[in-house]
Order: structure tokens, then C-alpha cells, then sequence
């Protein structure tokens, strides 16, 4: 019930933010459109915890940033990779064990690793994670890393 | 102040361009596909990132802010989960990854 209000809102200020018009009807329109595929959704049984998961969002607002001091530096480096005319690239794949519990925090981890350059995810299973790193060094450092355990208290799973 | 910002946003914006061009010098560079997607994830990171935030700054407060960070934020999912779907798809085809050579670093 909470995630279908808090659907239902989200949709609404999306609609308007869009738009940037204030006349009744659309606004109306707005709503009718937000309820529908509120509607739908509920019918669909995709909104719940998983589907829609409010209960992440303060934690995972504050591990954004964190995330993007990280493809920063990531980028930097794989940037002078390109650049170095030696192109010094040692490509791996490697595997290793995830400490998430829920789907919706396996995807998170998973996108952060695809989202650092140097390092994707190939395949993302419940117990294990196939990553491809450009160099060694950055394939070997996905393993129990920092984002690991940090997805896992944005997870906050129960 | 604002041409502080003016200063701010245009260097945001030949910064992520700066990116873009790496990226695909990189695309070009690398020797298989794995790698080739490291370096197109350089462009659609901080090269598209920086490129937005430049926009917004030189937007302000406005709707348009807003739009761009809609924009930002549908990169942030939708592109790894592309870039991931790719890779996925190659290797269940059997295209195989150039590795170097070296023990498995592996924790499984």
C-alpha cells in the first residue's frame, strides 16, 4: 500500500515535471494517466519491496556519491590506459561470491561494478558474480571490496 | 558569479568531451570486444556526465535542470544494464575473451 502511493506520486511529479504546464486539464490528465499505470502495476504484482524498493532510498542517496568519486577514479585511470601508448591492459575474469541477500541489491552491485570503467559484470547469479577487468589489478579489486559491503548496508536486507 | 559559472559549466562541458574523444580512441585501440567496452564506458560515464552537468549549470534552476537530471539518471541505470546485457550475450555465444596470461585471481 505504501509503495503503491509512493508509485502513484512519483508518476504524478514526473508527469508534471515534464510537462511544465499548469492548466486543469492537464493536470487532470496527469493524474488519470499516474492512476492507470498504478493500476496496472498492482495487477502486474510488480510493486513491492523488490519492485519498488523505498525502503533503499535515503541509503542508497547517500552511497551516490561514494559511487561517483569511484568512476571518477576509475574513468582516470583506464583514461591513461588508453592513452599510454604501450596500452598496458592485463584482462581477467574473475569470479567471486556476493554478500547480498535480495535481487534489487544483487542489481545494484552488479550495476555499480559495470558502471566503474575497467570492470563488468558478465554474469550476476545469487552466489556467484563473473566480472571481466581490463587490467589485474582491477579485476581482483571486485572481490569482498568496499562496494561489496557497502551495497549490503544500502540493502539493509531483513 | 556568473561568469564563474560560465567558466565552471564550459569547463565541465570540453572535460566530458575530453572523455568522449578518449573513449572512442580507446573503442578503436583496444584489441577484442570485452575490452573495447571498457572503453566505451569511459564516454557513457563521466564523458555523458560531465556533458550534463556543464548543461545544467549553464540552465540554472529551471525545469530544464530538471530534465537533465532525469536524463542523468536514466543513463545511470540503463546503461549498465545495456553494457551488461552485451556481455552476457557474447560470452553465451562463445565469443572468448582475450585474457593475459597468469593465475586466477578468483574467490569463488
Amino acid at each position: 500500500m505504501l509503495q503503491l502511493a509512493s508509485l502513484g506520486i512519483v508518476l504524478y511529479a514526473f508527469w508534471i515535471l515534464l510537462s511544465g504546464y499548469f492548466e486543469p486539464f492537464l493536470l487532470g490528465a496527469g493524474a488519470g494517466s499516474a492512476l492507470v499505470v498504478v493500476l496496472l502495476a498492482r495487477r502486474m504484482k510488480i510493486v513491492d519491496r523488490e519492485g519498488h524498493p523505498i525502503q533503499m532510498i535515503a541509503a542508497v542517496v547517500l552511497y551516490w556519491p561514494w559511487l561517483f568519486k569511484e568512476i571518477a577514479k576509475c574513468a582516470w585511470e583506464v583514461s591513461r590506459i588508453i592513452l599510454d601508448p604501450r596500452l598496458p591492459i592485463s584482462p581477467v575474469l574473475v569470479r567471486f561470491k556476493p554478500s547480498q541477500k535480495s535481487q534489487v541489491g544483487l542489481a545494484t552491485h552488479a550495476n555499480s561494478i559495470t558502471l566503474t570503467p575497467g570492470t563488468i559484470t558478465v554474469e550476476a547469479a545469487h552466489n556467484e558474480f563473473l566480472v571481466h577487468g581490463l587490467t589485474r589489478a582491477s579485476g581482483a579489486g571486485v572481490i569482498d571490496s568496499e562496494m561489496d559491503r557497502r551495497v549490503t548496508r544500502v540493502e539493509g536486507y531483513r | 558569479m556568473s561568469a564563474a559559472l560560465d567558466i565552471l559549466s564550459w569547463f565541465c562541458l570540453v572535460a566530458g568531451g575530453a572523455f568522449c574523444a578518449i573513449g572512442a580512441l580507446g573503442l578503436v585501440r583496444m584489441p577484442d570486444f570485452y575490452t573495447r567496452m571498457h572503453a566505451a564506458s569511459i564516454t557513457d560515464t563521466v564523458g555523458a556526465g560531465l556533458m550534463l552537468l556543464g548543461m545544467m549549470l549553464q540552465a540554472g534552476f529551471t525545469l530544464v535542470t530538471v530534465k537533465l537530471v532525469m536524463i542523468g539518471l536514466l543513463l545511470l541505470f540503463a546503461s549498465p544494464t545495456a553494457t551488461h546485457a552485451l556481455a552476457k550475450a557474447a560470452l553465451a555465444r562463445g565469443l572468448k575473451p582475450l585474457l593475459a596470461a597468469g593465475d586466477d585471481p578468483s574467490k569463488p
